[in-house]
């Protein structure tokens, strides 16, 4: 166990925690946008930043990554803290300037205009956090996607830009995306996931006749842990 | 399965680590990535599809599209760009009518910048086909590519 | 001439043996021609020079009389093809293939030298025989470097008959990893890739990390543009390194080792699978070396054409076959490094001075350089400089120095404006500032960096603001793309500066600039981000007035950003030869008639540069 000093308190911390660990734990509240609890922390966004004291140096740090020793003193409000936040949430918004979390985001930080000049704006919903290419490998286990290219191109896509074999259509990248980025739909039988070019039949449940799953993923879920062949014909709800 | 494919994967071992090296191989027999090499490599090395896309977008040297008979590296680095090597890119893409990172549509010429090739006393420097061309002009642009068949 | 080894030498007794046979065979009065075959040279076509000599000799049945030796970089790159002839150190620069049968006739077969081969001392005017008479080479201290003149760059043996791994076997036979870490740490050597850290300490934290397996990697990935010092190093004499990361091997614990190469030099690579592959045969490599219980295997990996795996994390992640994107460094690389195993990454020259140290003692190294900064510094000397090259002085040496009494001054009679070092982590440096000695913190201090050895010179052509706009576009395209701040920073930091290039800046986006560079310092994830506004940083700081002229004046003083610059005809200077006219591509000029001055129509003018660079006259000029 190690005490370290967030804001003025001083907090317990197990050896091995991240600072954004503890602060979540005793309540205080930091802004993250790619970090989720299931996921390896990744260190994309820098929202998460804080200002530490070790000795007589200070620095800013991702509180995502950065793992607690005896005697480390964090800030997460300070000035240099707010400012470098403020300028990234404006990146952020002259890339995603009319995406609803973004600007609400942004007007949490007092940003009213974009400090970018008007036409060098874009309307782009991704901000490449990732989470939905670590979902897919770290949570699922199909890798089906990845973020390709680099640099300013950066994104998520399937191989070759083709319908991405390798999904099951979990919908686990729908629903970690911050920011809404993914487009899936579930008309009649068939669940859509545009954004990596792929449909799937959905199964649909012996007792309710709802279409509740793809089928795909329930096969691949099924043989991964060994269940018999019917364990799926039945929707969870009427199970 | 194809069998220059398989044997690049077994010079290397098939080992993760050598993953670059492997589609260096490929490129360098095929002149750019086929998808299916990549498919191959995927299946045989076990590591997923999207692992080995991503590696093929990342690194510059790797095209996923067939390059030109001739590559052309310009190089754009410092002591080049501050002896005009863009003026002489600028040339270049007018002259083949492409912009950099395109090939002719006669598949002849595959236009692409370097940053530094170590030239930099006869800059700006311009490669072609792996000889050397140095104190490039804008003015000699044109008698350069005349030499290409 | 190359030894049958039957056997791998088992002993530091058959290495010395070896040497000694070696060295026998090398003094003897056989002339040599050692001929520069580098990377930088090849434009100028030493590979036909170098098929001339191989012909000539034949011809005259002196292939076995006469040594001709192959070899990396000399140093003065711009004179080259350079060729040196022993006995006398005789010097001759841009030599053709025609001036061969002369120089084998007269100079090898006679002694006689041949005067327009010469180099001339732009001071006196007067030709300089004698490479060591070279006023380019006067103020360096070629430690390691030098060598390549020595050695053909693909012999073991060349390298072994100059002393090469006989700090190897002292290492291994004669020190502990103890007293080897304790002697680079007093030697004060730190590292030579561009943030100079102690390597000693580097060393010592890997050699106490936990863990069984550990790795030592070379990191010849020099990526900054202008820079190719560490190219002629590995080219020249790539067992210098090998020897060095061997020790460091040995030193911190490691058994496996990994050299990474650009993918943009393919001589460096071909030369150092050749070293690798002949110190396994010569047992430098492998099993039990020179018998000291110690195994150690090179791995080669080449880059992908990625700046960013320069990055020591980046690096890694390209040799476990992944994408080169960096991580956090809070826990560091010499604990939990390549496949999360404790790993030492060091530059190419780093690793060349271990051999040096080891040879002559901590002591002796630390009588070069300042006090915080120890030992020589290669540095690819290019741009608007008379003497471009690969240049190696010590420590301390002010930058006047190196740009005038080794670089020779400024070509084309212009005015220095500025030097650039770092690359596009560093900055430029002014006129004021050329007093300042190269040492890291000095350097640093003034808002730049050592780098990696990049220096390149800058005049009244060079525009500071384009300057500033070429780096962020570079690292732009090189960003990996994986945090915030520097992916999408960057770019709109190079977007700000279009504007300004276009005459449409403001002073509002000055102070924009410099808040976005305070973020990207703060926030980025790894050192391409944070140290991408040090360009931006610097030319703001020392050369304002362009901002300045640009933004309130609309005027580029250098006469390079197009927007603001307009081609017109001197019509004083302009004889009416009509070659502009010819060459235009927009036919924007029209010809008058002999002796008169051609007419330009500014509105079709697309300011190409064709016609200046034409023009013999100087009648076009710039405003």
């Amino acid at each position: 166990m190690v005490t370290i000093n967030i804001d003025g308190r001083d907090l317990q911390a197990q050896e091995g925690q991240t600072i954004l660990q503890v602060a979540t734990e005793n309540g205080i509240d930091i802004p993250t946008l790619c970090h989720h609890e299931a996921i390896e922390p990744y260190g994309a966004c820098r929202l998460c930043i804080v200002e530490i004291t070790r000795g007589r140096r200070t620095r800013i740090v991702t509180s995502c990554l950065y793992p607690v020793e005896e005697g480390l003193k964090v800030q997460t409000n300070s000035l240099r803290v707010m400012q470098n936040r403020k300028m990234l949430v404006e990146l952020l918004l002259a890339r995603c300037s009319k995406n609803k979390v973004i600007r609400e985001l942004a007007s949490q930080l007092g940003i009213e205009q974009p400090i970018i000049k008007p036409e060098f704006l874009e309307e782009e919903d991704c901000m490449v956090c990732g989470l939905c290419v670590r979902a897919c490998e770290q949570v699922v286990g199909a890798s089906a996607i990845s973020l390709v290219n680099r640099g300013i191109t950066k994104e998520p896509a399937s191989p070759f830009l083709e319908p991405a074999r390798d999904c099951i259509g979990c919908g686990s990248c729908f629903y970690i995306c911050p920011t809404n980025a993914i487009k899936m739909e579930d008309k009649g039988d068939i669940r859509y996931i545009y954004n990596w070019k792929v449909e799937f039949k959905l199964k649909k449940c012996k007792v309710c006749g709802n279409y509740w799953a793809p089928e795909k993923q329930l096969e691949y879920i099924r043989k991964k842990w060994n269940l018999p062949d019917d364990f799926f014909d039945i929707c969870p709800t009427c199970k | 399965m194809n069998e220059k494919v398989t044997a690049i994967i077994n010079k290397y071992s098939s080992d993760r680590g050598q993953l670059v090296s492997i589609l260096q191989d490929i490129q360098a027999e095929y002149r750019y990535l086929p998808k299916d090499a990549l498919l191959q490599v995927s299946e045989t090395m076990g590591i997923p599809a999207s692992r080995v896309y991503d590696v093929a977008t990342f690194f510059k040297a790797f095209s996923l599209k067939p390059r030109g008979k001739y590559v052309i590296d310009v190089c754009l680095g410092t002591a080049c760009h501050v002896r005009g090597g863009n003026r002489v890119l600028e040339t270049m893409e007018r002259c083949l009518a492409i912009e950099r990172g395109q090939t002719t549509k006669d598949g002849k010429f595959t236009l692409e910048t370097v940053n530094c090739m170590g030239c930099c006393a006869v800059g700006p420097a311009v490669k072609i086909d792996g000889d050397y061309y140095g104190h490039m002009s804008t003015d000699k642009v044109d008698g350069l590519l005349a030499k290409f068949e | 001439m190359t030894t049958k080894l039957l056997n791998k030498l088992s002993s530091r007794q058959d290495l010395e043996a070896l040497r000694k046979e070696l060295v026998r065979k090398r003094k003897t009065d056989k002339p040599t021609i050692s001929l520069c075959n580098g990377t930088a040279c090849r434009p100028y076509g030493c590979l036909q020079l170098t098929e001339a000599f191989k012909q000539g000799l034949e011809v005259r049945g002196l292939t076995a009389k006469v040594e001709l030796r192959v070899t990396g970089c000399h140093g003065l790159c711009e004179k080259g093809p350079i060729v040196v002839i022993q006995p006398g150190d005789i010097f001759y620069q841009q030599v053709k293939s025609d001036d061969v049968p002369e120089i084998l006739s007269e100079t090898v077969a006679k002694g006689n030298v041949i005067d327009r081969l010469l180099h001339t001392d732009p001071a006196t005017g007067r030709k300089v025989v004698h490479r060591n008479e070279v006023p380019f080479y006067l103020k360096q201290q070629r430690n390691i470097l030098g060598n390549n003149v020595e050695i053909n760059f693909n012999k073991i043996e060349d390298y072994i008959s100059i002393g090469g791994y006989a700090a190897l076997a002292r290492a291994l036979l004669e020190m502990t990893p103890e007293k080897i870490i304790e002697e680079i740490k007093s030697s004060g050597l730190r590292g030579r890739g561009g943030a100079g850290f102690p390597t000693g300490a580097k060393w010592e934290s890997c050699r106490h990390a936990p863990g069984d397996i550990k790795y030592v990697i070379v990191n010849a990935d020099e990526g900054d543009p202008g820079a190719y010092a560490n190219e002629g190093l590995l080219s020249g004499n790539p067992h210098s390194v090998l020897e060095g990361l061997i020790i460091g091997a040995f030193a911190v614990g490691a058994n496996q080792g990994y050299v990474y190469v650009r993918n943009e030099y393919p001589l460096a690579l071909a030369n150092m699978v050749t070293a690798i592959d002949q110190a396994e045969r010569f047992g430098f490599l492998g099993d039990n070396i020179l018998g000291s219980g110690f195994n150690f295997n090179v791995r080669i990996n080449r880059g992908g054409g990625a700046f960013v795996c320069g990055e020591s994390t980046a690096l890694m992640a390209s040799l476990e076959g992944k994408v080169g994107e960096p991580r956090a460094k809070y826990v560091h690389t010499v604990e939990k490094g390549l496949w999360n195993r404790p790993s030492d990454l060091n530059n190419v020259e780093t690793w060349a001075n271990v051999p040096l140290i080891i040879n002559k003692g901590a002591d002796s190294y630390r009588t070069l350089g300042t006090d915080g900064s120890k030992g020589t510094k290669i540095f690819s000397l290019v741009g608007k400089i008379n003497n471009t090259g690969l240049v190696e002085v010590p420590m301390g040496i002010t930058l006047r120095e190196i740009i005038y009494d080794i670089g020779g001054g400024i070509r084309d009679g212009k005015k220095f404006k500025a030097i650039q070092t770092g690359g596009p982590s560093g900055g430029c440096l002014p006129e004021s500032l050329l007093d300042l000695p190269v040492d890291f913190d000095e350097l640093s201090k003034a808002g730049s960096m050592m780098g990696s050895g990049g220096m390149i010179v800058m005049d009244e052509t060079t525009c500071m603001v384009d300057i500033a706009r070429y780096f962020l576009s570079f690292l732009e395209e090189e960003s990996c793309g994986k945090c915030l701040p520097c992916r999408e920073g960057i770019k709109r930091m190079r977007q700000v500066f279009d504007e300004i290039t276009a005459g449409r800046g403001s002073e509002k986006d000055l102070e924009f600039l410099e808040q976005l560079s305070l973020t990207l310092v703060d926030s980025s994830l790894c050192g391409l981000g944070q140290t991408a506004p040090n360009p931006v940083l610097t030319t703001l700081r020392y050369f304002k007035d362009e901002y300045e002229a640009h933004i309130k004046e609309k005027r580029c003083p250098a006469g390079v950003c197009k927007a603001l610059t307009h081609y017109y005809v001197i019509e004083e200077k302009c004889p009416g030869c009509g070659i502009c006219v010819r060459e235009c591509p927009q036919e924007a000029i029209t010809f008058m008639g002999k002796k008169k001055p051609v007419m330009m129509d500014e509105s079709k003018c697309i300011k190409c540069g064709i016609c200046c660079d034409v023009c013999k006259m100087g009648a076009i000029g710039k405003r």
